[in-house]
């Protein structure tokens, strides 16, 4: 039985983290005059409740996965990589700035991926570089590069990749470089496949490959691995680089699968916030490649439904980012099953002396 | 181009110094006693948006007063998850982090304008006019706390005790040092300070909320904190010179006939690429506390 409990206990401190995590957000509702309970109701039912719901979800998820993906890989090799959110505005501008040019479909759509990619490795390369040889911490330097990422991008949005009729935007990404969609009137795009696929691929990579295990080894126990023969330097340049090359493609299937403009607008408002989201997913998933696509389909819901809820019941959707918080807050506790089994037996023993 | 232009660099760079210096006088103490907050950014964020509220409510003083709680309440809370329950230091910042993106973004929606709300001029910290120029009261605080600290760490038994904690944990629990009470004391004093500077930046400093008012001093501070080594006095001149940097990107723009060659987006990356190369260069050079960052069990 101790098998099964290693299983789900993970996921059973997920699902309480994410109670927690909910309750938290009708504290802040109720303290801010707003119905809690009735915001929830039609946060869930418009997301979860229906087939255009769900698909809503899946497209939210999509980048998610991706960037959450950055994170998981870096956390599995005892690396903090918080860089995910500059290395996909660079996926973004490459991804559009491969539409400058004039290509077959199919090929161009490759192409443009393989572009974004290139480009969140690029992003990713002096924090790694520093990381491995001068022993600089890649929260700091992670960060650092997100502000540089953003204003290089805003640079970019208003003088490079401009659109000339409208200027709040780039250029739409060419029609040849779309992803398809999957399903007709939604978001859903073929990006859910290629998010996916990556999930799995990172997943065989860390568990199913000798690079891959020497990387969990390197984050598990630096100087037992060091000791096994396994250069430092060799593991961070290359989980920096895996994790910038799906940063960036998160920021490709954001720009190339998501209509009606498959562009980014000024003020990177519709790419913003899916790096940081995604380290709240990756933590959600338990920094597992595979848990990790139903943590983002879930936080991708609680934004699709955060959308109308704003509608609806007047809460700013922004309301569900605090939620996220909340919940990589109560993940932190490393045994949250423990802690809560000690307050309810505390309880019952209150319950018998009254 | 006259002796004016550079006052004023000289004048934004104290004002810009303000923020980094207490945030990373702050992080001293608690890095001191082993707990390693990345946390910062929210706290600055979360306080630079309650310190509103609070200057609404009952003005400017009342305003810091709640910034310093709010950074207080998030570093207990912080201190709780991670010195007594032995959480994920990483993961507990990290959720402050997220926590204080989506809750500030939430209540300036509430506030009526999504994303900027401008403090009104009457609930401001006034500040000192002298005959030089106007500065604000929170800038003599800012330089001197960074002594008081550097006595409180190197000349106290309580210092003393700070860093053995920090230091060796397990000796400093044989010594009767109450290990989780010294890390959760400390680490929360740290975060007060963050929240002091939080509300500094909306309440009198820039007189505004937005969603990016921190924009990444928290971690610009966790450099200064890896620059000085822990110790206070140079957490001041990191301070400095990173409030300096921060202050050149502005001072640049404002110079007649910049902007037409130079674009802003590449000026205003100047303090980011500065805080790089310092940290960068002085790494390996410092020391920090053995148990930094490990959660303490007794055996």
């Amino acid at each position: 039985m101790s098998w099964l409990w290693r299983g789900f206990r993970p996921i059973l401190e997920s699902v309480l983290a994410g109670l927690i995590g909910l309750g938290a957000g009708a504290l802040i509702m109720r303290a801010w005059g707003y119905h809690p309970w009735s915001a929830y109701v039609v946060l869930f039912k418009e997301s979860f409740g229906s087939g255009y719901g769900l698909a809503s979800a899946l497209a939210n998820a999509t980048p998610l996965i991706l960037t959450a993906l950055t994170f998981a890989i870096g956390a599995r090799a005892g690396l903090f990589i918080i860089g995910a959110e500059g290395m996909m505005y660079m996926g973004a501008m490459g991804a559009v700035a491969l539409s400058l040019f004039k290509l077959p479909a199919g090929i161009h759509a490759l192409l443009a991926l393989l572009c974004a990619a290139a480009a969140g490795i690029l992003w990713g390369l002096i924090p790694a570089l520093l990381r491995a040889y001068r022993g600089v911490h890649e929260v700091i330097s992670t960060i650092m590069f997100n502000w540089l990422s953003h204003f290089l991008a805003f640079y970019l949005v208003a003088n490079v990749l401009v659109d000339p009729v409208r200027a709040e935007k780039t250029l739409s990404v060419a029609k040849t470089s779309r992803l398809p969609l999957l399903m007709r009137g939604t978001d859903l795009s073929l990006g859910i496949v290629v998010a996916g696929f990556f999930a799995l691929l990172l997943y065989v990579f860390l568990w199913h490959t000798v690079i891959g295990y020497e990387a969990r080894a390197a984050g598990a126990n630096p100087h037992a691995a060091r000791y096994g023969g396994v250069s430092p330097q060799k593991t961070v340049l290359l989980v920096f680089a895996l994790g910038g090359a799906v940063a960036g493609l998160a920021g490709a299937v954001e720009v190339m699968g998501r209509p009606p403009t498959y562009a980014v607008y000024s003020g990177l408002t519709n790419i913003a916030g899916f790096g940081f989201d995604g380290i709240g997913v990756a933590m959600i998933g338990r920094i597992h490649p595979l848990g990790i696509i139903p943590a983002a389909v879930f936080y991708g819901g609680l934004q699709a439904g955060a959308r109308l809820m704003q509608m609806e019941a007047g809460v700013p959707f922004e309301m569900v980012r605090a939620v996220q918080g909340a919940i990589v807050l109560a993940l932190a506790l490393p045994e949250l099953t423990r802690i809560l089994k000690v307050f309810g037996r505390r309880l019952k023993v209150r319950r018998e002396q009254a | 181009m006259n002796w004016a232009y550079f006052w004023s660099l000289f004048s934004i760079s104290l004002h810009a110094m303000v923020p980094i210096t207490l945030t990373a006088v702050g992080e001293v103490i608690g890095e001191s006693a082993g707990l390693f907050n990345i946390g910062l950014e929210g706290i600055l964020l979360l306080s630079a948006f309650t310190g509103t509220l609070g200057a609404r409510a009952g003005g400017p003083i009342l305003g810091l007063l709640v910034g310093l709680a709010t950074g207080f309440g998030v570093g207990v809370i912080f201190g709780l998850i991670c010195a007594y329950w032995k959480g994920s230091q990483m993961i507990a910042g990290v959720g402050i982090n997220l926590f204080a993106l989506g809750f500030v973004a939430f209540g300036l929606q509430v506030l009526g304008s999504p994303g900027f709300y401008t403090v009104p001029r009457a609930v401001q910290l006034p500040p000192i006019r002298t005959s030089v120029g106007a500065f604000s009261p929170l800038i003599p605080v800012a330089l001197l706390l960074p002594f008081l600290i550097h006595f409180l760490l190197n000349r106290t038994r309580l210092g003393l005790r700070i860093k053995a904690v920090g230091e060796n944990p397990e000796a400093a629990d044989v010594a009767g040092v109450p290990v989780e009470l010294t890390q959760l004391c400390s680490t929360a004093a740290g975060a007060a300070l963050a929240g002091l500077a939080g509300a500094y930046m909306s309440v009198s400093w820039l007189g505004s909320v937005t969603k990016e008012i921190s924009a990444g001093r928290g971690f610009i501070a966790l450099a200064t904190v890896v620059f000085s080594g822990l110790r206070p006095l140079l957490a001041l001149a990191g301070g400095l010179i990173f409030g300096f940097f921060e202050s050149l990107a502005t001072w640049i723009q404002s110079l007649p006939g910049v902007k037409e060659v130079v674009p802003w987006q590449f000026i205003s990356m100047i303090p980011y690429v500065a805080t790089l190369l310092v940290v960068a260069g002085v790494i390996g050079r410092v020391r920090f506390p053995k148990a930094l960052g490990v959660p303490y069990r007794r055996e």
